[in-house]
């Protein structure tokens, strides 16, 4: 890996996390969150990763993104001026952020100048017979989630249409 | 464990407290419901990256993989399930704030 590109991507994902949380718009709150998950994902694909990269690249840069803006819109639009007098009280809420998220990124990278040894694992190389034979627990878990998150999104977009 | 996957580890590390606390942070500060999801949806991407990096420092990618698909799956459902929530409370209150959530006061 290449070190430097590394922690340029690192600090592109920080940096977009905090820029979802500052924006004063809450659709390009939505297209920060978008840009941190495709950093996210680069970064997962360089550490070796590319399925779980693939995966994150999909849902979480295409699909959570969807639902968010699909939220939004659905949510009525504020005026200029009801924006302006927001942004004030949001700056002064927020401006403490950047400062804090900095300090704890230098503290603990001082730290990580001093590595100590680890016990190196016994690994299975194959995600594949990791996924199917070893964490079947978390397949079936993740069946069920899927066939609950499915009939609670029906169950709630169905009475919001009755409205 | 290398030294230099050690030290992978370390800033990977750094990095994942730091979106820990902008995820806290947005979610403790910020009276909106969309913003709160946000922060939310920071913190996932925390605990993914973390998942991702201690497998790429013990050489054990294809455990962390299937452990950050399942992380990813959940936190897709939570998103969906909670953004349905909200369309409801807005439909509801007509405000996204969670000042205006009065009815479940004591």
């Amino acid at each position: 890996m290449t070190w430097s590109l590394d922690i340029v991507l690192l600090m592109a994902l920080a940096v977009t996390a905090l820029w979802a949380v500052m924006a004063t718009r809450l659709i390009y709150a939505a297209l920060g969150l978008a840009f941190a998950s495709i950093a996210l994902a680069v970064v997962m694909f360089r550490m070796g990763s590319p399925y779980a990269a693939v995966i994150e690249l999909s849902v979480c840069a295409g699909l959570i993104t969807a639902i968010f803006i699909s939220v939004i819109s659905l949510a009525k639009h504020e005026t200029v001026a009801e924006i302006e007098s927001r942004m004030k009280r949001r700056w002064k809420k927020y401006a403490p952020l950047p400062l804090v998220a900095a300090a704890v990124g230098v503290a603990l990278s001082l730290v990580a100048k001093h590595p100590r040894s680890m016990p190196q694992p016994l690994a299975e190389t194959d995600v594949r017979k990791v996924f199917w034979h070893m964490r079947q627990a978390d397949l079936i878990g993740q069946i069920i989630i899927v066939l609950v998150g499915a009939f609670g999104i029906v169950v709630l977009f169905k009475s919001w249409r009755k409205k | 464990m290398s030294g230099a996957n050690l030290h992978l580890l370390w800033t990977a590390g750094a990095f994942v407290v730091m979106l820990l606390v902008i995820g806290f942070y947005c979610i403790l500060v910020s009276r909106n419901l969309i913003r709160i999801l946000i922060g939310l949806e920071i913190l996932a991407k925390a605990i993914t990256l973390s998942i991702i990096a201690v497998g790429y420092a013990t050489k054990n990618t294809a455990l962390s993989q299937a452990l950050a698909i399942t992380v990813i799956i959940i936190e897709v459902f939570v998103i969906a399930i909670a953004a349905g929530l909200v369309i409801n409370i807005y439909q509801k209150h007509d405000s996204l704030s969670t000042e205006n959530l009065e009815n479940l006061k004591g």
